[in-house]
């Protein structure tokens, strides 16, 4: 595999973001809503109202249709094979500002909840800054982690586990 | 611009399946007791009297002898076995009792009075003869069951010398369904799983309920409209504020013991560190600055610590600081997985979550000798939670396939489990007293 010195050093990043200080992030936006049943009369919702086609990540032929990296166990570093699809997607975040990003972090099951919420956040994190590296600008990231609260494999073991650590970009 | 109209579908799709509100009736936990009456003390609790005419809705002597029994304190004679069953002093024959190997017992009688009831009860020290409690007390015509649960206390109390839990509550999570379909509930039942109320209900992730020290708020964590956020709500009014809502997590929350302060974990500053946010001021302050993942505040009972969960070593261990920030120290120091702890009411045990060969399960560590004692022997168990008065834990674990509480009596003798006939439940809390 050729790689080019940017994304060595991208790697390298990546690999020590666990002992980094870590950046600042935006100013805090805490602003307490108002309780969400207040506005229950405004909602007429049909699945019409969902678009069919959202964008091309949507289309399996499209390689931005690959939105998810897999982490090993209580790991929060991108593997290697990511990058490439890492840089795709920063190159359509760049050729598209006006389009955000969630990046969604989960674990598996093993460990506490609130523990997993910290890892699915590294990880989503971790995957941010390889975004950043890659010029995309901070307002187009967001991150979210879900820890071992939304599983794609609800089994229990190392089969349904692999399939849980991940990070998904959503657009 | 495709992106606006489907994420406000999304957004609005979540806030009609969100609800909440206090009263509303929801499946019961049912509870089973599972082990644990060796040494337990016998003691006969006769069906209550009642006056002519009259039929209680609820059967006071056997919600009674439920609680009892649950302590692992206490073996409860089957009425089957009972040679009398008095209801008033004048016919109370102890030599029976005595016949019958019991220690202690219990006779009362249930009165109309207003518009609900008048319960006696009379606690007998089986072989002194003494009447070690006679006292009534006044119930709503609703309030019957919550009646029965602290003449449970009365006698608990009066026997061990220890203060009851029979009449405090338990916070918990249910999940039905997957993916899209799920309905997450954050729940309140009595401690034996009985007067489920649903406190809020989402599609999307509810998790970490902490009680107030009052007993009158929950904290918890809602993933409604695709973010975290920390929500405190009144369980009387149902009214609730959104107190933390800062990108990425917004997690954790455990009040103060003075109940003016909530400790939580944020990582708008980079990674996940514990701040504590005065509920008064909503002043904010940081109390970690490490690189490693900080996260799951518990507050000693004096609030003057506060124990937490980091990897600063490497692994998951349990830490401890001044309520106020400053030098960490590692309490935790066995095992390479130490996690969610928190005090005992004394403050001379935690409970945790511990990694043993692989599976996770509940340890209390004893604070002053540094020694882990295991109370649980599943695989996955967590969010361990001490009863009021120390005597028990409550913490999830699986049976069967699917999540449910247990409860375990911190010096060994009582177990028991809660379960939902569907679904899975999840993450207790132990409400405190509730006066």
């Amino acid at each position: 595999m050729s790689m080019s010195p940017s994304v060595g050093l991208l790697l390298a990043t990546v690999l020590v973001a666990g002992c980094a200080t870590p950046p600042a992030k935006e100013a805090p936006t805490a602003t307490p809503v108002a309780p969400a049943v207040t506005r229950l009369e405004t909602v007429p919702v049909t699945e019409s109202t969902r678009p069919r086609y959202a964008g091309p990540w949507e289309d399996p032929a499209n390689p931005l249709s690959q939105r998810t990296l897999y982490f090993d166990y209580d790991a929060v570093e991108i593997k290697p094979e990511y990058l490439t699809l890492l840089r795709l997607h920063a190159g359509y975040l760049g050729s598209h500002p006006g389009q955000r990003v969630t990046l969604e972090g989960h674990t598996d099951e093993r460990g506490t909840r609130e523990y997993n919420q910290a890892l699915g956040d590294q990880r989503a994190d971790a995957v941010r800054r390889v975004m950043l590296a890659e010029g995309v600008p901070p307002k187009q990231l967001e991150t979210l982690s879900y820890g071992e609260e939304r599983p794609a494999d609800s089994g229990h073991g190392e089969s349904s586990w692999r399939l849980n650590r991940r990070v998904i970009i959503q657009y | 611009m495709f992106r606006y109209p489907r994420r406000l579908s999304v957004l609005l799709v979540s806030l009609l399946s969100l609800w909440f509100g206090s009263g509303l009736a929801a499946p019961r936990l049912n509870i089973e007791i599972t082990g644990g009456v060796e040494g337990a003390q016998p003691i006969a609790i006769v069906p209550f009297g009642v006056s002519e005419g009259l039929i209680p809705p609820v059967d006071v002597a056997a919600v009674v002898s439920a609680d009892l029994a649950r302590t692992g304190k206490f073996k409860p004679l089957p009425n089957r076995d009972m040679l009398d069953m008095p209801t008033t002093h004048e016919s109370v024959d102890l030599r029976d009792w005595r016949l019958l190997g019991m220690n202690s017992l219990v006779i009362g009688q249930i009165v109309p009075e207003g518009a609900g009831f008048q319960v006696s009860v009379t606690l007998y020290d089986v072989l002194r003869g003494d009447e070690l409690v006679k006292t009534s007390l006044a119930s709503t015509k609703t309030g019957l069951r919550h009646a029965a649960h602290q003449i449970a206390d009365l006698i608990y109390e009066k026997l061990t010398g220890q203060r009851g839990v029979a009449a405090t509550r338990i916070a918990y999570i249910t999940s039905s369904g997957s993916g899209d379909k799920q309905t997450v509930t954050l729940r309140v039942a009595d401690a034996d799983g009985d007067q489920p109320q649903t406190i809020v209900s989402s599609a999307e992730p509810i998790l970490s309920p902490a009680w107030s020290p009052d007993g009158r708020r929950i904290a918890y964590v809602s993933f409604e409209n695709h973010r975290a956020g920390i929500y405190v709500q009144d369980l009387g009014s149902s009214h609730r504020d959104l107190v933390a809502s800062y990108p990425g997590i917004n997690g954790a929350p455990a009040f103060s013991p003075d109940g003016q302060r909530l400790a939580m974990t944020l990582s708008k500053d980079g990674n996940a560190e514990i701040y504590v946010l005065n509920l008064t001021t909503r002043e904010l302050s940081r109390l970690t600055d490490h690189f490693a993942i900080d996260t799951e505040p518990a507050w000693s009972p004096d609030g003057q610590q506060i124990i937490f969960t980091s990897n600063r070593g490497g692994s998951p261990q349990i830490y401890r600081m001044s309520a106020t920030g400053g030098a960490a120290q590692r309490i935790s120091l066995d095992g390479d997985y130490n996690a969610r702890a928190s005090y005992s009411p004394d403050g001379r045990s935690i409970v945790m979550v511990t990694r043993i060969n692989g599976a996770f399960r509940i340890g209390v560590l004893d604070t002053e000798r540094s020694t882990t004692r295991l109370i649980s022997s599943g695989t996955l168990d967590e969010s361990p939670s001490f009863a009021p008065n120390g005597s028990m834990v409550i913490y999830a674990t699986e049976h069967g396939g699917r999540g449910v509480l247990a409860a375990t009596a911190v010096e060994g003798g009582g177990n028991q489990r809660l379960s939902q006939d569907a679904g899975q439940v999840r993450e207790p809390a132990w409400s405190p007293f509730i006066q």
